[in-house]
């Protein structure tokens, strides 16, 4: 199914490939860290570099795709993570968000 | 074998592993750890087969709020699994059913991005891709407009009725929130209505309560 879609549609250069190909594996070495970390922190620093690179993912998504305006989302991917962590590790030290 | 496939398979192999993951770890705060990167690895994969605003929504909800509010409850009842349970095979059982079912049911839908597919033949389209259209002169969403009242009238003429919408509010959207789907729309605003009244119950601050002051 998947292998019917329009070549058109999705034109991909090569050096692009290879950099998402590239970040995909850093996910998979920091998902590996998620599960095995031993401290808390080992995963919640984890999930913050994954929320990275899954910005710069959809920013190379947006080159591959050959639409630059997913710039933006991958702008607000990041403004979304930073806050994220810092709730949660706010949380974890003060037990409340206020 | 084009780029976004490749980037797709990996996407969701890692999405397996994750989900998996989440399920078997015995730390819960690990798990809820877990479901927040589930949630990005998603959020990627929707904006790869874009639905941009599906992805928004896991992004924040998924891995902003959910997690916030898991580890609120973490915080509260200590991050320990007590007792695990042994498979329930009749369950597993059900739920393989079901899965093969939906798989199957995959099996009639058109090929992703496909030029023919129902949702982009269906004569309303033509009007939901219109939904910038600017009213200036020589402009060429002008153009866009004139074509697609042309095109509205066509189709009232052979229909019957004066426009798409049945005599409806003239925008898509409203129309087809408020008008088409309305009784849809009202039992979803009374749920999210209930669901805000039982919050603010729950988590008001009461004398005596744990949660004094309220958990936010």
């Amino acid at each position: 199914m998947l292998a019917q879609v329009e070549l058109s549609l999705l034109r991909t250069d090569i050096p692009s490939l290879v950099g998402g190909v590239a970040l995909l594996l850093g996910i998979s070495l920091l998902l590996v860290r998620a599960v095995a970390g031993p401290t808390t922190y080992d995963r919640i620093l984890a999930m913050n570099a994954i929320g990275t690179k899954a910005a710069l993912l959809i920013a190379l998504l947006g080159f591959i795709t050959e639409r630059p305006d997913f710039l933006d989302i991958a702008l607000a991917y990041a403004i979304l993570n930073f806050v994220g962590t810092i709730a949660i590790l706010k949380f974890i030290r003060h037990r409340r968000l206020g | 074998m084009n780029g976004t496939l490749i980037i797709d398979l990996i996407l969701l192999a890692l999405v397996l592993v994750a989900a998996v993951a989440t399920v078997e770890v015995r730390n819960l705060f690990a798990a809820t750890i877990l479901a927040s990167i589930y949630s990005l690895l998603m959020a990627c994969f929707w904006t790869t087969m874009d639905a941009v605003d599906v992805a928004y929504t896991e992004a924040a909800v998924g891995a902003g709020i959910s997690t916030i509010l898991l580890i609120g409850t973490l915080v509260l009842t200590g991050p320990r699994e007590t007792v695990r349970k042994a498979v329930h095979w009749p369950a597993l059982l059900v739920c393989l059913c079901v899965g093969a079912l939906l798989i199957y049911g995959t099996v009639d839908m058109p090929a992703f991005g496909a030029k023919d597919a129902p949702a982009h033949t269906h004569p309303l389209y033509g009007g939901f891709t219109k939904q910038d259209i600017t009213k200036q002169p020589g402009s060429k969403g002008a153009e866009d407009y004139e074509t697609y009242l042309a095109a509205q009238e066509a189709h009232g003429e052979a229909h019957g009725h004066g426009d798409y919408f049945h005599g409806h509010v003239p925008n898509q959207v409203t129309s087809i929130i408020v008008a088409y789907r309305g009784y849809d729309t009202m039992f979803e605003t009374c749920v999210i209505f209930t669901a805000g009244i039982g919050m603010i119950v729950l988590l008001r601050g009461r004398r005596g309560n744990p949660l004094k002051g309220g958990l936010l």
